[in-house]
């Protein structure tokens, strides 16, 4: 008889796995990748393949040589950051730029922590905060949207709706007139305006979080705090001033409010555990953002209120427990 | 429908015995009856070498408070009282017994009639079932007539039947329940008589529409007996989980289910009691699944206990060529056997072989901290945080974050996409933990 395997129970495991998580959420970035394509081209698709190579490409490097561990890009994780940093960046970025992003994004914010899973930073947040910093001016010079346009640094720019708003209230129009410059709702959901690569599109967002959600690769519980705060706190100072500050559905639907919510803050290793540590995490991220864009000097907030809130994470692990059965005695 | 509310997985069925007619297994030409078959205090031999015995003679007494009688599976000579390996790979005493013949012990009514009127009163009851060596047969095996008497100022209020079988695999329960339905019911009458109360919850997953559908009809008579449609879900077998969904009241962290009024008793045990007070027949045989995805037959058993758990896979076909790993119980909790030649005991409810593809595990990977454990724990837990804590011998924290409440269901390790084996390193600090609380006292 051959030998049989001994080994503690359970004996039979579900089949999920780390690779096929990651495939899962750069499949439910598809859609929005396409649009992006669309509407910004050339530039859009020069941009995601270098960021995604240079990504997955500077993880093996760093694996081999620094490290000397065994080089685990084909998980996936690399590709989705790589991914995912190309939709937080501008598609007329220089590829010199995006090669330091992913440097800093893979390098700083993963590796140094010791690889996939003990980041405390949302790596491709990390990688655009370095560049919003280091160069604002390319940052924040955003193409505007054309057919297929085949151009790349050569792209016609424009500001972003945020931007027009907040350059709008600084020079003290009112909300109701500078509404009037913008591009219409119906561009919004469609993808048909300035910014970042990936957050252009709602309805291409929004379909990539239902994905997710069937998929049942993340929970409803960050997405949905994080951007009904966002609609609460908005709602409120909008009634408040309505000429002074702009509503809830133009912060959503504006700059990487989607984006964030639905596949930024959602990041499995950067987020709490506990559902109910979900629910403080995102609502504290959305009143973060409306603070940032509104009080704040940058038009938009959502990476900066994403990555402090990563730093509380642990915090909220430790203090913000799951319920526990028999917690309640029910009699 | 009802279900349990905190965690829970959905495992692949692969009920590849379901409705296959409960068999009688051969005679064993020895069996092997250990004499720890409960949990708690292992029986003392009242026999010796040479003894003739009968089906049903008792060859071991049970052995302290928390024991069970032993009473011989076979009719023939004692061979001899010796160590032997035991499922877990431990040498453990047992009575081994040459077979001759059948030849049963007078007082056993071995007639099929079903006998519905209960003549016993409740210590007669009790006493009966402390006499046939009854023990809980879902797999804990922990000695029936101490369950049924509540420690003093604790009051029973409902009897739960366990007929969810959750396990997947496992077949036992539910063919028993199509079979063997009249005399069930009269096993649970005795039981609610035993513990004194006039309401009995009978949980039964989904799953098994045809069972719940005779159950119900029968059940339609009876005064106080409830059958409960539960959606499928593992751990629902689970005796906390099981008291949440059928009657919506959660057992305090670290009490017995009668500190929320209930008493539970798994189906199977059911009716073991309507042969041990109706029948007079001590537990000498079970019903038991054998099963897997190459074997030729899967089916359920009627097999004597210390019949050698080879002879019933041969029974069933042999052992496939494919075998990686045969597991006593079912995937999810069931134990992986080191050989064959180990005996059925009293808690033997099934026989899983498993295909060397299937039976080796994922590489670990980093934690990913997805939280998917976290929302699969069916008691509310942080295994993650648990493993970390045991890793890194931080047993005060770990005694903390309620390593003790952890039921072993496996649903964390069963989850996890970086295939980390949570369970493992749960256990292990449970070990730990309980060695240090037990110091305490």
């Amino acid at each position: 008889m051959n030998k049989l395997i001994v080994s503690p129970s359970p004996h039979v495991h579900g089949g999920d796995s780390v690779k096929k998580n990651m495939c899962g959420v750069i499949l439910a970035l598809a859609p929005a990748l396409l649009v992006s394509l669309y509407f910004f081209g050339l530039g859009a698709l020069i941009v995601t393949l270098v960021s995604i190579a240079s990504c997955v490409l500077f993880e093996a490097i760093i694996q081999k040589y620094l490290l000397k561990t065994e080089i685990s890009i084909k998980d996936g994780s690399a590709f989705l950051t790589g991914l995912l940093l190309a939709f937080n960046l501008p598609s007329n970025l220089p590829v010199w730029m995006v090669i330091v992003g992913a440097a800093v994004a893979i390098g700083i914010g993963k590796m140094t922590f010791g690889g996939l899973g003990n980041n405390l930073f949302n790596p491709a947040l990390v990688g655009r905060v370095f560049l919003l910093i280091s160069f604002p001016v390319q940052m924040t010079s955003w193409a505007l949207p054309a057919k297929l346009p085949m151009t790349y640094t050569d792209a016609v720019t424009g500001a972003t709706p945020l931007g027009i708003m907040k350059e709008g209230l600084m020079k003290g129009e009112t909300v109701s007139t500078i509404m009037s410059k913008l591009p219409s709702l119906q561009d919004m959901m469609l993808g048909n305006i300035g910014g970042s690569m990936g957050e252009i599109s709602a309805i291409a967002l929004i379909l990539g979080g239902i994905f997710l959600l069937w998929r049942k690769i993340i929970t409803w519980h960050i997405p949905v705090s994080m951007i009904a705060a966002i609609a609460i706190f908005a709602g409120i100072l909008h009634t408040v001033n309505p000429e002074h500050y702009a509503g809830p559905v133009f912060h959503i639907l504006t700059g990487g409010v989607l984006l964030g919510a639905i596949f930024m803050a959602t990041d499995y290793v950067t987020s709490p555990m506990s559902k109910k540590g979900m629910l403080i995490y995102g609502t504290l991220i959305g009143v973060l953002t409306v603070l940032i864009r509104v009080f704040g000097s940058y038009p938009e907030g959502v990476s900066f209120a994403i990555l402090i809130m990563n730093a509380f994470t642990p915090l909220i692990n430790k203090y913000v427990k799951p319920k526990r059965y028999g917690e309640v005695i029910k009699k | 429908m009802k279900t349990f509310k905190i965690g829970g997985i959905h495992p692949a069925e692969n009920k590849f015995s379901a409705h296959q007619k409960i068999q009688t297994a051969p005679l064993p030409k020895q069996a092997v009856v250990m004499l720890g078959q409960n949990l708690g205090a292992p029986a003392v031999a009242v026999v010796e070498k040479g003894a003739e015995v009968k089906v049903g003679t008792l060859i071991a007494k049970a052995g302290g408070f928390v024991s069970a009688n032993v009473h011989s599976p076979v009719s023939g000579k004692v061979a001899k009282i010796d160590e032997v390996v035991d499922a877990s790979g431990y040498k453990r005493p047992a009575i081994i017994i040459d077979v001759e013949g059948d030849e049963w012990e007078s007082r056993i009514d071995r007639s099929e009639d079903l006998v519905k009127d209960i003549s016993a009163s409740k210590e007669d009851i009790l006493a009966k079932i402390a006499d046939a060596g009854l023990v809980g047969l879902g797999g804990a095996t922990f000695p029936t007539h101490i369950k049924l008497s509540p420690p003093p100022g604790k009051k029973a209020e409902v009897l739960i039947i366990n007929a969810v079988e959750c396990e997947p695999y496992l077949t036992s329960d539910h063919q028993l329940m199509l079979e063997k339905s009249g005399e069930i019911l009269v096993g649970i009458r005795i039981l609610m008589k035993a513990i004194g109360v006039t309401r009995a919850i009978v949980g039964i997953e989904n799953n098994k529409p045809d069972a719940i559908a005779l159950m119900q009809k029968l059940a339609q008579n009876e005064l106080g007996i409830e059958i409960c449609p539960l959606k499928v879900q593992y751990p629902q077998g689970g005796e906390k989980q099981l008291i949440d969904a059928t009657i919506g009241r959660q057992v305090p962290s670290g009490a017995l289910p009668i500190e929320v009024g209930a008493v539970v008793q798994n189906v199977g045990t059911a009716f073991a009691v309507y042969e041990a007070v109706q029948k007079n027949k001590p537990l000498i045989e079970r019903i038991i699944t054998i099963t897997g995805k190459s074997i030729e037959k899967p089916s359920n058993l009627l097999a004597r206990i210390g019949t050698p758990l080879s002879e019933l896979i041969d029974f069933c076909g042999g052992l496939p060529e494919d075998t990686g790993k045969v597991i006593g119980g079912g995937p999810m909790m069931g134990k992986a056997l080191l050989n064959l030649e180990v005996p059925m005991t009293k808690g033997s409810s099934g026989l899983l072989i498993m295909p060397s593809l299937e039976a080796e595990r994922e590489k670990m990977r980093n934690c990913i901290r997805c939280a998917k454990c976290v929302n699969v724990c069916c008691m509310g837990v942080e295994p993650y945080l648990l493993m970390s804590l045991v890793e890194n011998e931080m047993w005060t924290e770990a005694e903390a974050a309620h390593i003790m409440d952890c039921v072993e269901c496996g649903s964390c390790s069963f989850t996890c996409p970086a295939a980390r084996p949570l369970l493992d390193y749960v256990r292990l600090g449970k070990n730990k933990v309980g060695a240090i609380i037990r110091s305490r006292k």
